[in-house]
């Protein structure tokens, strides 16, 4: 029971990176394909509709991960207290800039935000990349199964931990470039004209980016986190997963070549990250949270769960309000962007 | 350790006041682009319509800053209250991931819907997309209740080996009595602030001499809902939600009524300061026996009154709470009052013409917010020194190792954050109002 919820999570989780994930990545490169406010607003115009409900899945993970895993929540949270806190802040300020910049048409105010967002965006992805860096490193518990990160300490891996240390800021910069690429594969496919253009022209360089960072993290993470090397090693099937995500990272580079293929290259995207992720999760597991002080204070999935009835319980209400969701998903895309709203387009012209 | 309390309880209350402001008002417009929808749909006229557009873009921008202001809510309790999610977090973490589950999908994605595709839906679809804004909103603010109700009145529990209380019973969490009442109470306030916002700015409209087919719309329907729902804020919504309290903080309703001796036919306190430290108010003016009769139903039943319980008890701001109870009630009297008045003369159809029951109509606008927010202060400091009442003191709470510099610096953070947001948020409802609605329905 508390495997299955492990995984809900989890793919919770990456759904919402998926999907949040091409919208920073828009945010990020916005400015870089966007040469006058008629692209910019083409290129805003790709995730205006779309990012609060990708949002969602941020609360709705958080919530899920509150009642499965009460401790871990209470653990985490607290312990990455000032990089959590900055996330929030920059959610604020990156929502408020998509949000309003569309309000008022003036060349003082569009501008502004469309720096902050940009700014806002590219912080988001490093702090999460940061995130996923320190949970994986594991942090310093005490017996009481809490711990509290600075920013930084002196940026070594040890038991001395600060949020950011070499290996985190390495995941980071990883996370930044590969999130890049999935927001600039997202604008390739959306668009038409000089800003596909660019957007495929930044994705192709993000891309490199991306294979580099991505061969540099794994060799970091073997190396800093022998736990995974060691679930690999025990349950060798998991290498699947790894498999899958060089396969999504060919995918990005074969469908790039053509501008007709930009919608299969942001789904090879998507199955890239969906195969970093799970190697991940597969790796860490049976940890949800690694101990840099000894590995009884760890936490795992076994001493950070809510009780059983809960877990039960909540596997039902869970089911029914996931169909749902995916049932209103379903009827929204077809509504914008199904056969109906391409008729509905070719009336209005 | 204690600073760092004090600085917690600081940003949570501020962080969830300043939230507060927006949901209030886009779960009761909710109700109300409701109702708009439907008279367009019965009569065929699309006056309505527009109407209901206008709206919609108000509610849109309280929407984007409810899930902005949202999400800390939601981070707060892992970062700075881990020893309580920890605890509790198996039982409350049910309605909170249910509220993401059910209510936000649903809002997030029919929400885009009766913004952007009123033309692909035709009236029917975009008559059902309004109904789905309103029950995903409704829905969420009933699982967030059903979590302040368990805070409030916990049920449905066991406490696990570990010192963590685990969910027993799914339902009796959900159905928690505490619950239904507060939910009541707490709606009808939501409706009570989106009725004054719609009557103010009809009343503005009609004042400015603009608009004025819609502002006499605003105006009609504002007062007619915000009436019903005033009155039914008072009773039985009020009355349950205060004989709740009477039956289970009794220590609670003795602070809030500034009651420091028990006794029998307890007056109830119209005005007066409570002077904590000598146990008594200066220059009370009271009604006699009315607190026993409105808790007991009987005028000559005794009240227990601070005295009768141990002082580590005593909820720890006694005079805020006073207070916020009685800015709550006093506000609520008048609400009612002014839209009794205002719904004569609509009767007598001089409302439109009546400038200075515009005029308050108008001014009126802050108060319902004022209201609400002092109604929570109620809830919660009378919750004190409780976070789970019976269960678990608000100073076990905390984020053990988080130090009160690292809270003070997220404190001011969210301090500047939020003004920049309120700044902001006032330019552009000021700019929509200007727009007025025939602006919108030429968009």
């Amino acid at each position: 029971m508390t495997t299955l919820w492990y995984w809900l999570i989890a793919v919770m989780i990456a759904v919402y990176v998926l999907l949040d994930g091409f919208d920073l990545g828009a945010g990020i490169i916005h400015p870089y394909v966007a040469r006058n406010d008629a692209e910019c607003k083409q290129a805003l115009a790709t995730i205006g509709p779309v990012w609060d409900g990708n949002e969602v899945w941020l609360l709705a993970a958080g919530g899920t991960l509150y009642f499965a895993f009460p401790a871990l929540y209470a653990s985490g949270f607290s312990g990455f207290y000032l990089p959590l806190i900055i996330v929030l802040w920059l959610l604020i300020l990156r929502g408020i800039s998509i949000e309003f910049r569309s309000h008022i048409d003036s060349p003082v105010w569009s501008p502004l935000w469309d720096f902050l967002f940009s700014f806002s965006s590219a912080l988001l992805a490093i702090f999460y990349g940061a995130a996923l860096g320190n949970v994986v490193r594991g942090v310093p518990l005490n017996a009481n199964g809490y711990f509290f990160e600075p920013l930084w300490t002196n940026f070594r891996v040890g038991t001395n931990n600060g949020i950011l240390d070499w290996y985190t800021v390495l995941v980071g910069l990883a996370a930044y470039l590969v999130l890049t690429m999935h927001g600039a594969l997202w604008v390739a496919w959306t668009t038409d004209g000089a800003v596909k253009e660019r957007a495929r022209q930044a994705a192709k360089w993000a891309w490199a980016g991306a294979g580099i960072f991505s061969v540099l993290i794994s060799a970091a993470t073997f190396w800093v986190q022998p736990h995974v090397l060691e679930s690999f090693q025990e349950r060798p099937y998991g290498w699947a997963l790894p498999l899958i995500a060089i396969a999504g990272l060919t995918g990005v580079y074969w469908f790039l070549r053509s501008p007709e293929t930009s919608g299969k290259a942001f789904v090879a995207s998507c199955v890239f990250l969906l195969g970093m992720l799970t190697s991940v999760v597969f790796g860490v597991y049976p940890y949800v949270l690694p101990s840099s002080t000894g590995e009884g204070y760890a936490l795992t999935i076994h001493n950070a769960s809510a009780g059983a009835y809960g877990l039960k319980i909540g596997l039902i209400w869970w089911a029914i309000g996931m169909t749902l969701a995916a049932a209103y998903f379903t009827f929204v895309y077809r509504q914008f962007f199904g056969r109906a709203a391409r008729k509905a387009a070719q009336a209005n012209h | 350790m204690s600073g760092a309390l004090d600085v917690h309880r600081l940003q949570f209350a501020f962080t969830v006041t300043f939230h507060y402001i927006f949901p209030q008002l886009t779960m009761g417009l909710a109700l109300l682009m409701l109702i708009l929808k439907t008279i367009a749909l019965k009569t065929g006229d699309e006056h309505y319509n527009n109407a209901a557009r206008f709206w919609a873009r108000i509610f849109g921008i309280n929407f984007a800053l409810g899930v902005v202001t949202g999400i800390p809510m939601e981070f707060q309790f892992g970062t700075n209250w881990a020893a309580f999610s920890r605890a509790a977090g198996g039982v409350i973490g049910q309605p909170l991931a249910m509220e993401g589950i059910f209510s936000f999908f649903l809002e997030s994605s029919f929400l885009g819907l009766f913004l952007f595709g009123e033309k692909r839906l035709g009236r029917i679809g975009h008559w059902f997309s309004a109904l789905a804004v309103f029950i995903g909103s409704w829905l969420s603010g009933y699982l967030i209740i059903a979590t302040n109700a368990w805070m409030q009145h916990p049920v449905g529990y066991q406490m696990g080996p570990n010192g963590e209380i685990m969910l027993a019973s799914f339902w009796k969490l959900i159905l928690n009595p505490w619950a239904l009442w507060q939910y009541a109470h707490n709606m009808s306030a939501a409706v009570i602030t989106g009725s004054f916002v719609m009557a103010a700015t009809g009343a503005f409209y009609l004042l400015s001499q603009r608009h004025i087919e819609y502002a006499k719309t605003f105006v009609r329907l504002g007062v007619i809902v915000g009436l019903i729902a005033s009155c039914a804020q008072l009773f039985p919504t009020g009355d349950e939600q205060g004989r709740m309290v009477a039956d289970n903080q009794p220590a609670t309703l003795a602070a809030m009524e500034g009651l420091f001796q028990t006794q029998r036919s307890a007056p109830i306190l119209i005005l007066g300061q409570p002077d904590v430290e000598n146990q008594r108010l200066e220059n009370p003016i009271e009604v006699p026996s009315m607190l026993s009769f409105l808790t007991y139903r009987q005028w000559n039943s005794e009240v227990r009154g601070l005295d009768a319980f141990p002082r580590s008890d005593w909820p720890d701001k006694i005079p805020l709470l006073y207070f916020s109870y009685h800015i709550m009630v006093g506000l609520g009297t008048l609400f009612i009052a002014l839209l009794v008045f205002a719904a004569f003369l609509l009767w007598r159809g001089r409302l439109y013409h009546s400038k200075p029951m515009l005029w308050a109509l108008m001014v009126a606008v802050p108060f319902p917010y004022i209201a609400t927010t002092a109604g929570w202060i109620t809830a919660e400091v009378g919750r004190q020194p409780w976070l789970i009442y019976g269960l678990m003191r608000t100073s076990a709470g905390i984020s053990p190792l988080v130090s009160s510099g690292s809270a003070w610096f997220t404190l001011i953070g969210f301090l500047g954050m939020y003004g920049v947001l309120a700044i902001l948020f006032l330019f552009l409802i000021y700019r929509e109002v200007e727009h007025g609605p025939e602006a919108a329905d030429a968009a």
